[in-house]
């Protein structure tokens, strides 16, 4: 099946991975996982400081679905759990130690119960998520489809068939297509693009995916291919997290392997690192940095759905992939930045000249304007390559309308869904947080 | 520009929460991020981390530069007809233009003033930040009305529509009805006499000591006046020494009318500025164009003496009055027109065929674009509503198809 669309955008921005990079390996000492990367995850401490574990044990639960668990990347002790305002859990981190482990032996799963088990005990559920909601998937959904991309075309994002042939291979990802086949009566679709060097894998709908950002988010492929209605339940997930269930279940042991691309305007030079999931960012950036005397921010994911961490403490979060570093921007004084000519200010309008020249950008985190009520229409379906009415869609959140929420198609929708909406706003709305916080407004009114 | 920088961040603590000049805080906001791009940047986590450089400071001073032309026009033509009064075989363009200046400056000073002001005051007592709507609608006002509008007259028409049809529905962006629009018919409404006749469309003052004035021994009516009171099937419009105005001046716009709005080739440079920058919707110019042509040809089709305005031919009827202004900078209002695609299509159509309705059926209503724009700004919520709920139809119905195939 072929897939072309035609909406959205893609940007010229400088620092992107060179094709053919080799990756480094990068080791550290403390390793964290941060709960907050899994939306639909009350944790609850399975461990306290000093505990020793080992690689694949649990770290925190799940408090509404105990089965569901975080576990732990490295073997090692608990060296702290960093909680933040009201006792909130932040993040758990691990210190690598010598530990003796006994490598725990998965029976292969041969129907759901054992597939869904699998899932949870081995921690890989948390991996996955679940349309509605854009949470994490609960273990008694009944999943209609699966949906795996093949595809990250956020800006700089290196190519997520380099990053997969990096650390699996095509058995991993057919023995995880045969585990997951137990968990749902539906298909597993897989979009891919052309780069995709392993061909069809089998047991999957084979889809080629045509098409600008935001073409590679799931949301968007499945809304194309077999939209969302109300009572569905749809898992998505990403071919590095197919990898990882096929590794774990050949191996016995959670496979906490991670390729992770360094990228951006502000980077000495892009690289690609092989490490391990929650590694602490000082080891990607520490000697990448640009010394330019700017203030950076930099991002754990893409500059569209990722997070800024701090560089000193933070660790790499969620779907750990990508570093993005640009310039913070905070500390340049633009003189009369609206009525600009500069070749280098980056714009889908055409009333840049930068947006007719084949140059590459180096945009800040400045919002570039004031925050506007809605005034121009029909900007943002043009880069939103589903059939809904984005503003409406927004509008319908903001007033809290269940009704026209549903109507709207809120179940076909992600937050990651209008980054690029949220990019192009001349009113410089917060779209993805109007989304995120319309999807629990109904998980919370619903459930 | 550094110096400056340093002086408005010396003066900034003043304007703070128990400064002195608090209650110049949004006036200091203003001006401040009108010269500097503000340095907020996006929040660390759940929203991009950069934005587009667009903004709507740039998006309105693009609709303010496809003003210009019309503007400079308007000057030019405010001299020309005046010269033309008086009788003289001479006409020096920069007289013209400077008279023409003289005579738009005090309106569109006031009306900038005026609400600008208001602006400033709602901002402040909002607690929000100035927004650059008003930047646009300033310049469109002097545009459509009559050259020499009374100044008091102008102010009040403006601190009505400022105050009652944008700052009542929450300010810009929330407006019902184009805010341009609503103090021209403030001022239609409740100044007939000084909006209407066969005067009020040539300059006869001597603005600041410039120029002649004129007695009243001419009549400028509007090619659309003129019509009106004619008798089928043969219709001529002269200019104000008497010469026809064929579809060649009325083109370029060398006739009595508003101040900015008489000439096509100036109307569609701007259009085309718009549709360049991708600032105005093509859609709706488009289709409001495309409806008044369709209509005027219905009417030309039926053209009967009780209507005379019904003999004009199609491309005289939309380069006449205000018809293509409305249509290019009017319609094209994304706040008060309609937001969805196929939606803008409609409104678009129905604003074309009312304006020359009601142009020609209410017997050479010369304001039938500037009505026909309101009227549509009050459905413009219907139609897309309609649309809206075509797309929630198809969910629906995808929803039961898939509900009766279950069962």
């Amino acid at each position: 099946m072929k897939l072309k669309l035609r909406k959205g955008l893609s940007l010229n921005i400088k620092g992107a991975l060179k094709s053919g990079a080799e990756a480094q390996e990068v080791d550290a000492g403390i390793f964290a996982v941060v709960p907050d990367d899994f939306p639909g995850f009350t944790p609850k401490v399975a461990v306290k400081e000093g505990d020793v574990v080992a690689v694949g044990s649990p770290l925190l639960f799940d408090k509404e679905n105990p089965d569901t668990k975080i576990v732990s990347p490295i073997s090692g002790t608990v060296k702290a759990i960093v909680r933040g305002e009201r006792r909130k859990i932040m993040r758990v981190e691990v210190a690598r130690a010598q530990v003796e482990t006994t490598a725990q032996t998965f029976d292969r799963p041969k129907d759901h119960t054992t597939a869904i088990n699998f899932l949870a005990e081995s921690g890989l559920l948390v991996f996955l998520r679940r349309r509605p909601y854009d949470i994490i998937p609960r273990p008694g959904d009944e999943v209609r489809d699966i949906f795996i991309t093949a595809i990250d075309n956020a800006p700089l994002a290196p190519s997520l068939s380099l990053l997969a042939t990096q650390l699996y291979d095509k058995s991993d990802f057919e023995e995880a297509v045969e585990l997951l086949s137990h968990t749902t009566s539906g298909k597993i679709y897989f979009c891919r693009d052309e780069e995709w060097q392993l061909g069809p894998l089998k047991g999957t709908e084979d889809v080629v995916v045509e098409g600008p950002y935001p073409s590679g988010n799931v949301g968007v492929q499945i809304a194309n291919i077999k939209p969302i209605d109300k009572g569905d339940v749809v898992w998505t997930l990403d071919v590095m997290t197919l990898g990882r269930i096929g590794r774990t279940l050949r191996n016995g042991v959670f496979d906490s392997s991670a390729v992770v691309a360094c990228v951006g305007p502000e980077v000495k030079e892009p690289t690609l690192y092989k490490s391990i999931l929650g590694a602490p960012v000082q080891a990607f950036v520490s000697d990448n940095i640009a010394e330019d005397g700017r203030n950076h921010r930099v991002i754990s994911g893409n500059v569209f759905t990722g997070v800024a961490v701090d560089m000193h403490n933070d660790f790499i979060r969620y779907p750990y992939r990508q570093i993005t570093i640009i310039a913070e921007g905070d500390d340049v004084d633009e003189f009369m930045g609206w009525a600009s000519l500069s070749p280098k200010k980056m714009s889908q309008s055409r009333t840049f000249p930068g947006h007719f020249l084949k140059r590459m950008f180096s945009p800040d985190a400045r919002l570039n304007g004031g925050r506007r009520a809605m005034i121009m229409s029909g900007e943002y379906e043009r880069v939103v390559p589903i059939d809904i009415i984005p503003e409406y869609l927004i509008k319908a959140i903001i007033s809290r309308n269940i009704e026209d929420m549903e109507k709207l198609g809120i179940y076909e929708v992600a937050p990651e869904d209008f980054a690029a909406a949220e990019y192009v706003d001349t009113s410089k709305l917060p779209l993805q947080a109007i989304v995120r916080e319309g999807l629990d407004y109904l998980r919370k009114e619903l459930e | 520009m550094a110096s400056l920088r340093k002086y408005l961040d010396k003066i900034k603590p003043k304007f703070e929460p128990g400064g002195k000049l608090h209650a110049l805080r949004s006036v200091y906001d203003g001006f401040e991020t009108f010269l500097y791009t503000p340095r907020t940047t996006s929040p660390i986590s759940g929203a991009v981390h950069i934005h587009d450089s667009i903004d709507s400071k740039r998006t309105m001073i693009i609709v303010v530069l496809a003003l210009l032309p019309c503007l400079f026009f308007g000057m030019y033509n405010t001299g020309y007809q005046h010269w033309l009064a008086l009788g003289d075989n001479d006409f020096p363009f920069w007289s013209l233009l400077c008279y023409g200046f003289l005579t738009v400056l005090p309106r569109l000073l006031v009306s900038y003033i005026v609400g600008l002001g208001i602006e400033f005051i709602s901002a402040q007592i909002k607690g929000e930040e100035i927004q650059e709507g008003y930047l646009v609608t300033g310049i469109l006002i002097p545009l459509i009305c009559p050259a020499e509008l009374p100044l008091w007259m102008l102010a009040i028409a403006v601190a009505f529509a400022v105050i009652f049809a944008k700052e009542v529905f929450g300010g810009t962006g929330y407006n019902i009805w184009n805010v341009a629009l609503v103090a021209r018919a403030f001022l239609f409404f409740a100044y007939p006499a000084q909006m209407s006749g066969d005067k009020v469309y040539v300059a006869t003052d001597a603005p600041f000591g410039f120029g002649e004035p004129l007695s009243d021994a001419f009549t400028g009516a509007t090619p659309l006046g003129q019509i009106a009171t004619q008798q089928g099937p043969n219709i001529n419009m002269s200019g104000i020494d008497g010469h026809l105005i064929d579809t060649w001046q009325s083109f370029i716009g060398l006739i009595p009318g508003s101040f900015g709005e008489t000439s096509m080739l100036c109307i569609l440079i701007g259009a085309l500025i718009l549709l360049a920058a991708g600032v105005a919707s093509w859609r709706v110019m488009l289709s409001v164009f495309v409806g008044g042509l369709f209509m005027s040809w219905i009417a030309n089709i039926f053209a009967t003496p009780l209507y005379p305005v019904s003999y004009v031919n199609p491309l005289d009827q939309i380069m006449l009055g205000g018809f293509a202004f409305a249509a290019v900078f009017m319609a094209t209002d994304p706040v008060t027109g309609a937001r969805t695609k196929v939606g803008k299509y409609i409104y678009g159509l129905l604003i074309g065929m009312l304006a020359i309705v009601i142009r020609i059926y209410n017997n050479g209503y010369p304001e039938g674009a500037m009505l026909a724009v309101l009227l549509m700004n009050c459905f413009a919520p219907l139609i897309d509503y309609c649309v809206v709920h075509a797309n929630m139809r198809r969910r629906t119905r995808r929803l039961s198809a898939k509900s009766s195939s279950h069962e």
